[in-house]
């Protein structure tokens, strides 16, 4: 479903991404993980259209998408979700799915209809999937940390995206928070055939979540497999067990 | 028309002006690169700048170094003023978002250039050029007065000055370290309310510095406030926000700009300027030196 | 339990004004109508979308001009030359617009009042045209006989003809920009504001929607601008000049931004103001910088902030 060839990406004198490839399958659940500075970021946003790379290619079902503005890779069915969450803080919790349902259909340039019970069904199904409807009418803003990651995966959710990008989903998250949270995901992944790709530093979810496991380290991909093959690869273990993790 | 005279005349007509306007505009981008604040009553303080050192010269006659004094006494006094702003006003702006803190300047343009009205009234003044710079010298056949030549060498001294200060310097470290990270300044114990205060007075010195040294060339009028902070801005945006030399480089470019636009279109030579930040923006929307910022 | 929509009562009640037979009221009226149209367009960029314009009355004054010059010098009717005006502001808003929204806040509150400033430059010198720093006078209402023929309004004068004219077109641009706030395309603004790089990536194109908002902001205050110099019988360069987008700003500010009729009771409350303080002294820029500055420290939700939460 995504390919990623030899990406390549430079800041000033540094080189933040060196010739990274990556496959996902299509319903795969893919992690990458990587001690902090690795790039993980950096591909993400090279991925998603935030950054143009310097070289390499991403293809999406095919399709050439390198350096495609990221309102248009949305519209291609991808969703993702930020480190930093990424809300509509003043606007209501129903508000900040609706917007984003109304984005995607394309009702944005409707300047005559009435908006406030536009896709109103739609949107609290939405709500009742991430477990924010008893909310929906509290500022998004004023939600807690893990509410309004839950609220961003309803964002992300509501573009009936095919393929779901995560960084740092579990970002401060108590344990709880993460169990929780990680298994909602699943379920939704599971229940609508969604292909994840996440960046994650918590190695207990990755480890119970992913098929498959890349590792990023200064920039470059040094190991790519199973939860198994990535536990036992001696490269990946030199580079984490020398950081003091 | 065409004559190597006209053309050295002009050229060195838009240095002059492009030096003027780099004393005014590197106050504006250093508050900004260290305070993260436009500060828009940056063209007051040139206006008051101006004033002051009329005012200075009034009080203590014409007589040998008074304009000198008149000069350093009236950036002095627009220093003190920007001390006394940013302690009692700016200061409880800035957690809140960037809107308030432009705003708040705003209301400044608004005061201080009815506060300029009301102390000085609306006449034209002007002031005489120094004793000692009062004449002119021949280059290439153009005629170049000993003043605006003082002005062209006193631009790049002056920034080599700041950027020896900025780079070589413990304060000009901590300046700069300001500008990257705050917070983490403020964490290592260094006292940034103190730092901001003290760089926004810098930017307001620089500025009235500015107005007070352009009073022989230009007759001090209100509305000079606006003319000149719309000024300094392009020549930041062609510059680069927070760049030092992408100010020095866009006052230049600046300077040559409006001095040859004049041939295109008189007394439309600014709509020249217009077309070049227009230009710069499509381009390099960061300036053409500049780092973005968030 | 029914609302009251205190919109149109309020609406209802202005009709009525002409009849006190007051010329003074029927001045103040139309004034009050016509700024309260340029804030609430300002209120589309700056409450809606989020993005701070220092320049807004260069769209005053573009539409004024167009407007006068089109009537006075070319003989066209009103009703096309008040279309062509608002359509003049908005191509010039879509203009500055391109290059202001490719800038962050800071740059774009700066890029606006830049693009104002060459305005007014033009407004000032193009004498030919614009009349220069004299300004464009004897600008000739539109034809209003006709009205004293309808029932009820024969006894009235020019000026109170004007008014209702007025009062009709601003309601209809009320009603528009109502509308538009209240539509999906509004939401998206708001959610622009909110947070651009999220609204980006639920597949908005940020700065056409920017531009968008631009654009419609700058033709309803082309619109506001039109009716303003037939009303003031002269367009002169100061209705581009940053005092009066200063004003206009703080009208929206004053009233609320949060609200979508905040900036009309802002627009109203600052007239009043201006009138008492012009009548005493000069230094008018003054208070309206102190009342900014008053607004920011301890009202920041300006006149209908006071009554509440905030509504997006």
């Amino acid at each position: 479903m995504l390919e990623a060839r030899d990406l390549r990406r430079t800041f000033g004198g540094v080189t933040a991404i060196d010739g990274v490839s990556l496959d996902v399958a299509q319903r795969e659940i893919v992690a990458i993980i990587g001690p902090n500075g690795a790039g993980k970021s950096t591909l993400f946003n090279l991925l998603t259209g935030h950054l143009r790379p310097d070289a390499g290619s991403v293809r999406l079902g095919g399709r050439e998408v390198t350096g495609l503005a990221p309102h248009r890779l949305c519209a291609l069915g991808v969703g993702r979700s930020f480190q930093r969450t990424n809300i509509f803080p003043k606007l209501s919790v129903f508000e900040n799915v609706q917007a984003a349902i109304i984005a995607h259909r394309g009702r944005g340039r409707d300047l005559w209809s009435r908006a406030e019970d536009l896709f109103r069904d739609e949107a609290q199904a939405l709500l009742g999937d991430v477990h924010l409807l008893d909310k929906a009418s509290l500022a998004g803003g004023a939600l807690s940390h893990g509410n309004q990651k839950q609220l961003e995966l309803g964002i992300a959710l509501a573009g009936r995206p095919e393929l779901l990008l995560l960084d740092e989903p579990t970002a401060g998250m108590s344990a709880a928070e993460t169990r929780d949270s990680m298994a909602l995901l699943r379920r939704i992944a599971t229940e609508r055939g969604l292909t994840l790709l996440f960046t994650e530093h918590d190695m207990e979810v990755v480890f119970s979540t992913a098929h498959r496991i890349a590792v990023l380290h200064q920039g470059r991909l040094i190991a790519a497999g199973t939860p198994e093959e990535i536990r036992s690869h001696e490269e990946v273990r030199r580079v984490y067990l020398g950081q003091r993790r | 028309m065409l004559e190597p005279s006209f053309l050295v005349g002009q050229a060195l007509s838009g240095l002059t002006a492009a030096m003027f306007l780099f004393i005014v505009a590197s106050g504006l981008s250093l508050v900004f690169g260290v305070l993260r604040v436009l500060n828009f009553a940056h063209g007051s303080f040139y206006m008051l700048g101006a004033y002051l050192s009329w005012q200075v010269t009034q009080w203590i006659g014409v007589a040998t170094g008074s304009f000198w004094l008149a000069v350093l006494g009236a950036a002095a006094g627009v220093a003190l003023l920007g001390g006394v702003i940013e302690r009692l006003l700016l200061r409880h702006l800035y957690g809140k978002e960037d809107l308030y803190q432009l705003l708040l300047t705003y209301a400044l343009v608004l005061i201080l250039g009815d506060a300029a009205k009301l102390l000085w009234g609306t006449q034209q003044k002007a002031m005489p050029r120094p004793a000692g710079l009062t004449g002119s010298f021949e280059i290439a056949g153009a005629v170049v007065p000993h003043y605006n030549f003082f002005i062209i060498v006193l631009g790049p001294l002056l920034a080599a000055a700041c950027w020896l200060l900025l780079s070589r310097t413990g304060t000009g470290r901590m300046i700069r370290a300001a500008a990257y990270d705050r917070e983490m300044l403020a964490a290592l114990g260094a006292n940034v309310g103190r730092l901001y205060t003290l760089m926004f007075m810098a930017g307001a010195f620089l500025a009235g510095l500015g107005g007070a040294l352009v009073t022989p060339v230009r007759s001090i009028v209100p509305g000079m406030d606006v003319d000149i902070i719309v000024e300094a801005f392009i020549v930041v945006v062609i510059g680069g926000l927070g760049s030092f030399w992408g100010t020095f480089l866009g006052a230049l470019i600046f300077g040559q700009v409006l001095a040859f636009g004049i041939l295109i279109l008189p007394g439309f030579s600014i709509f020249a300027v217009f077309a070049l930040m227009a230009a710069v923006l499509i381009v390099r929307p960061a300036g053409l030196l500049g780092r973005s910022f968030k | 339990m029914k609302k009251i929509n205190w919109a149109a009562v309020v609406w209802l009640a202005l009709l009525c004004v002409p009849f006190l037979g007051s010329r003074f009221y029927t001045f103040l009226a139309t004034e009050i109508v016509i700024l309260a149209l340029f804030a609430l367009s300002l209120n589309l960029l700056l409450g809606y979308a989020g993005l701070v314009s220092f320049g807004h009355a260069a769209y005053f004054g573009i539409g004024a001009y167009t407007c006068a010059i089109l009537m006075k010098t070319h003989g066209v009717p009103f009703p096309l030359a008040f279309l062509t005006a608002g359509a003049a502001a908005a191509a010039f808003a879509l203009l500055f617009g391109f290059f202001c929204v490719r800038s962050t806040k800071i740059y774009f509150a700066m890029l606006t009042l830049a693009f104002a400033q060459i305005v007014w430059a033009v407004c000032f010198k193009w004498n030919a045209v614009t009349g220069g720093e004299q300004g464009f006078n004897n600008v000739p209402y539109p034809d209003l006989g006709w009205m004293a023929a309808l029932p009820l309004l024969g006894g009235l004068r020019t000026a109170d003809h004007y008014f209702l004219v007025v009062m009709v077109l601003a309601g209809i641009c009320f009603l528009a920009l109502r509308r538009i706030a209240r539509s999906p395309f509004g939401r998206m603004l708001t959610a622009i504001r909110e947070n651009p790089e999220r609204a980006e990536f639920v597949g908005l194109n940020v700065r056409l929607y920017q531009m968008a908002a631009f654009a419609l902001a700058g033709a309803f205050a082309g619109f506001a601008g039109a009716l303003f110099g037939l009303f003031n019988r002269g367009v002169f360069p100061d209705f581009a000049h940053w005092a009066k987008s200063a004003e206009v700003l703080i009208m929206v500010i004053l009233g609320g931004m949060g609200s979508f009729w905040g900036p009309a009771v802002g627009a109203a409350a600052l007239a009043l103001l201006s009138h008492q303080i012009n009548a005493v002294t000069q230094y008018w820029p003054l208070v309206l910088g102190s009342v900014l500055l008053l607004l920011l420290f301890v009202f920041p939700g300006g006149i209908m902030g006071l009554r509440g939460k905030r509504r997006a």
